[in-house]
């Protein structure tokens, strides 16, 4: 089940829309480092409000593709970690360190703009 | 070598096999296991805590061993229930378990938190693994 990439502005929004394989988290990465890229992109909101699963691999993953996409010239922001995913991730001793989150869609293009602007006046 | 923690023998009713031999077969594993989690009573973060537990015992035996299987089942200890879950296979086996259950420890492409961080997850956790033969994992948790 590959992940639907919309483009709003120099935005980009992967909408996970359902459980990810392995596989389908590795080919979101690689989509996304290349779609900054060539759509030119300052940001990327993953959604994640359809994950009832965060695992190891998963959470490593999301946390790559910030990096890579950072090196690309965007920054992300993680959306919709559900409350019980949440626990699990702490009880597992996992974070998303460095990673910018927020509640929903809406607020995490509010807080793409203000990561957005902080890297600019950082140049 | 064996490695556990509050360990005694538990009756199992109801037991489910999913063989794991791809990444896809993780998620069936760890979907099935919600369910059965959700029959056998448990509710909120519980069933999350559960699924995330089954998904990296599941996905160490497509890391390492290639194939195997997960065995899940509701079970009860002096009229306490709770579910089991069983991570079977016949790949290399674990040469130091002590060690793999350290935060960090890795030989394969992970983060090294997936059989210390199922162990957190979960009430009751063993694994029995031996060099060439391969090892069983097997996790319990009672419902609160």
């Amino acid at each position: 089940m590959s992940v639907p990439i919309l483009k709003q502005g120099d935005v980009l929004i992967a909408s996970i829309q359902s459980a990810l394989t392995d596989r389908d988290l590795l080919q979101l990465k690689d989509e996304l480092a290349e779609k900054v890229g060539r759509l030119r992109s300052r940001g990327v909101v993953i959604d994640v409000t359809a994950l009832d699963v965060m695992d190891s691999f998963a959470t490593r993953t999301i946390r790559s593709i910030a990096a890579a996409t950072r090196l690309r010239g965007a920054e992300t922001v993680v959306v919709g970690i559900q409350p019980e995913v949440a626990i699990a991730l702490v009880e597992l001793g996992l974070t998303l360190d460095g990673i910018a989150t927020a509640l929903d869609l809406e607020e995490g293009l509010d807080v793409l703009v203000e990561v957005m602007e902080a890297r600019r006046r950082d140049r | 070598m064996c490695w556990s923690r509050s360990w005694r023998r538990a009756a199992v009713i109801d037991e489910r096999r999913v063989p794991i031999d791809r990444d896809v077969d993780i998620v069936t594993a760890r979907q099935l296991g919600r369910e059965l989690a959700a029959e056998a009573g448990f509710t909120g973060s519980d069933l999350t805590l559960i699924a995330t537990a089954i998904s990296e015992v599941a996905r160490n035996i497509v890391v390492y061993a290639e194939r195997g299987e997960i065995r899940l089942g509701r079970t009860d200890r002096n009229g306490r229930e709770g579910i089991e879950v069983v991570a079977a296979d016949e790949g290399p086996g674990i040469p130091d378990i002590q060690q793999a259950m350290q935060d960090g420890f890795s030989t394969g492409r992970s983060l090294g938190l997936g059989l210390p961080g199922a162990r957190r997850l979960m009430d009751e956790f063993e694994i029995v693994s031996e060099v060439g033969k391969g090892t069983v994992v097997t996790m319990r948790k009672w419902r609160p």
